[in-house]
């Protein structure tokens, strides 16, 4: 089930603005489902109505992208998976940006999906690029923390911890998280208010 | 200021309530360097739960802690007809997956009818559940309320309900501390609404990324439990995943008696334990920023994120005058808005007001609001309607007789739920709409309608702009 995630490579998409939240991702009316499947063909439904064709997921020359090029605190509003559910259904495998909000940031390390961070200037030459020429691929590697597209090479950002995870195939915590049951107990009886009666 | 976007596995503060409670509750260090932290309560909606369950399902796992699990619904529940089957098909499927699944779990569920359902953020409060000292996490960003009581709480994603369904525990690195110290007393007119709002106006709405916010100072201690709600909610709105507030006599005069709340000798026990957990005087913090309140002032939103406030009769900024890195996003706004900047708000006509939500959906806040609204009327051609928080906050509601003033006053008196606040059930904007709202999003298309547009204020000041039609300085109705 867990897969070591060192190197994403594929076609860019870009996406400009700052602060492009949850709610502009996947608009709430589509968070009314049980399962996350068929939430891609919603991604950023109200952004992409506006623009008539003209959004990035809708033009034709950026079908198919694999890597999301976004720039400050993509991400932020709700907790909802949903949005990066959304955003991988879609078909994008990893996301590079100037910062991303905290809680999008766990989600995309629980779902195996790497959101790298640049400096500004990277992200806009970056964007630049695949607009120009969106066949160019995209490469991200977390073992160098660079990205490259053909001559274009600059350094990206992820912390050690989430990092080793992707690297080493450990970004679903789950598994491990269960395995320390003892351990778990242990520390919740611990705790005064875990044995108080009215609070079992 | 460019924020640690990753993990920022390194702190610095010392002796806070945060490092205490953090301490307290960890099972061991992981691999990546994470902290396996166990959470104390955990709380699920009709939301973010069902594909938890699912992966649950997938993965043969049970639920380690049934009993430390409580769910309610909130977020689709229609505010005039709740009866079952709801008319929206995909609603029903969700809220019958839920009682499946709580069912199957053995998970206690407060149902709609239950004389405690509502809004997660309301009633777990309510109820006694959420305490000092306790880790709390749900599949909703506004958990960051229950902070109020000096917990530890924060939202989490779907494959994080899982974690903790199956383990009881979380993967996650340690936050640093920031302590946001406000002193002195409000002026009339300014409420706990406008001192967040007027925080994340100034620290910017991803300056507490990788930051728990401690609110700290004489303003909080002066506040009521239901205020340091309103202020510890918002705090994810700043980018901040939790805010706290140290508990005291307030918080422990709150939770005597209630449900859930320690009893007889666990009680003398409790407040004891509360006590130790309390930052320590000479607690060390990450970063410390300090408001006076007599310089906040009835703040409203006039963009489309929860930082771009004004001062009720200061103009809309113009570009000139932000930061360069403000810029882009303000010419979205001013666009979205179809507002001017220099021009002030003031009187910016108004078509729905809305007061409910888990930031301002509480009796305290039902009572300001209504103040406004006594005796007076909403103006023609507005919508105006009340969402109680909870079945529990309608009925103390209706006992001091505030809904007959609403209804006097022709505002709408509904159903507890999330209602307009995110709009995932009937009460939407429709098209160019524009409300004024004491929720917590004004996001593009955030109420329901792609094009619509939200001003975030106090429910005394949408009670205000319900009556004169209008964006309008509560204080007006001051004397």
């Amino acid at each position: 089930m867990v897969s070591e995630v060192k190197q994403v490579s594929g076609r860019g998409i870009p996406l400009v603005g700052d602060d492009i939240d949850t709610d502009r991702i996947i608009p709430a009316r589509y968070l009314r489902c049980v399962t996350f499947d068929g939430l891609g063909a919603h991604v950023f439904a109200d952004d992409r109505d506006h623009l008539q064709g003209q959004h990035a997921f809708d033009q034709p020359q950026f079908q198919g992208a694999e890597i999301l090029v976004v720039n400050r605190n993509f991400g932020c509003g709700s907790s909802r998976e949903h949005a990066p559910q959304a955003i991988a259904k879609w078909g994008i495998k990893a996301l590079i940006g100037e910062s991303f909000a905290e809680i999008f940031f766990g989600n995309c390390v629980a779902m195996g999906i790497p959101c790298v961070t640049a400096v500004a200037e990277t992200i806009r030459q970056l964007q630049e690029k695949i607009a120009s020429n969106p066949q160019a691929v995209v490469t991200l590697d977390l073992e160098q923390q660079e990205v490259r597209c053909n001559d274009f090479v600059a350094p990206v950002k992820m912390k050690d911890g989430p990092r080793h995870m992707f690297i080493s195939g450990t970004w679903d915590a789950c598994g491990q998280l269960v395995s320390h049951a003892e351990q778990i107990r242990a520390t919740a009886a611990k705790l005064p208010y875990v044995s108080w009666s009215s609070t079992r | 200021m460019e924020m640690d976007l990753d993990f920022p596995i390194r702190t610095m503060s010392k002796g806070t309530l945060f490092d205490k409670v953090w301490d307290l509750h960890t099972v061991g260090t992981l691999p990546s360097g994470q902290t396996q932290l166990f959470i104390g309560l955990h709380l699920i909606h009709e939301v973010t739960s069902p594909q938890a369950f699912a992966m649950l399902r997938d993965r043969g796992l049970k639920v380690l802690f049934p009993e430390r699990t409580v769910a309610t619904v909130d977020h689709i529940v229609p505010t005039t007809n709740q009866a079952r089957p709801f008319v929206d098909d995909l609603a029903e499927e969700m809220m019958q997956e839920l009682e499946k699944n709580c069912a199957e779990h053995h998970i206690r569920f407060y149902n709609i009818g239950s004389g405690q359902q509502g809004i997660v953020h309301v009633i777990a409060p309510e109820l006694g559940l959420t305490q000092p000292g306790m880790t709390v996490a749900c599949g909703d960003s506004h958990t960051s309320t229950h902070g109020a009581f000096g917990a530890i709480a924060f939202g989490i994603g779907t494959s994080q309900v899982r974690d903790v369904l199956a383990s009881q525990t979380l993967a996650l690195a340690k936050l640093k501390v920031r302590r946001i110290e406000v002193n002195g007393s409000l002026k009339p007119g300014v409420y706990a609404k406008d001192v967040i709002l007027h925080i994340i106006r100034t620290l910017g709405v991803k300056g507490g990324v990788g930051y728990a916010y401690e609110y700290a100072g004489t303003t909080f201690e002066q506040m009521s439990m239901e205020e340091r709600m309103t202020v510890c909610n918002m705090s994810i709105e700043g980018g901040a995943r939790c805010g706290y507030v140290n508990p005291d006599q307030v918080t422990y005069d709150y939770l005597k008696g209630r449900e859930f709340a320690p009893k007889g000798e666990e009680w003398e026990k409790a407040i004891a334990w509360w006590e130790s957990i309390r930052s320590d005087v000479d607690a060390e913090y990450d970063d410390i920023v300090v408001f006076d309140a007599a310089d906040i002032p009835p703040t409203v939103t006039w963009g489309i994120t929860p930082g771009q406030g004004v001062a009720i009769n200061e103009p809309i900024p113009t570009p000139e005058s932000l930061k360069e890195e403000d810029r882009q996003i303000a010419a979205e706004a001013y666009a979205y808005m179809g507002l001017q900047p220099g021009q002030l708000l003031q009187g910016t006509p108004i078509d729905v007001c809305f007061i409910g939500s888990c930031t301002n959906g509480r009796l305290s806040d039902l009572r300001e609001a209504a103040k406004v609204a006594k005796g007076r009327r909403v103006a023609a051609g507005v919508k105006a309607f009340v969402v109680p928080g909870s079945e529990r906050v309608k009925r103390e509601a209706e006992a001091e007789g505030l809904d007959q003033i609403f209804i006097a006053a022709g505002f709408e008196w509904r159903e507890p739920g999330c209602s307009m606040c995110l709009a995932m059930n009937p009460d939407k904007l429709e098209g160019r709409q524009i409300s004024a709202s004491a929720s917590n999003r004004n996001f593009k298309g955030r109420q329901g309608s792609a094009t619509g547009r939200t001003l975030l204020m106090s429910p005394a000041m949408v009670a205000a702009a319900a009556v004169t039609g209008h964006v309008t300085d509560v204080r007006e109705f001051m004397n």
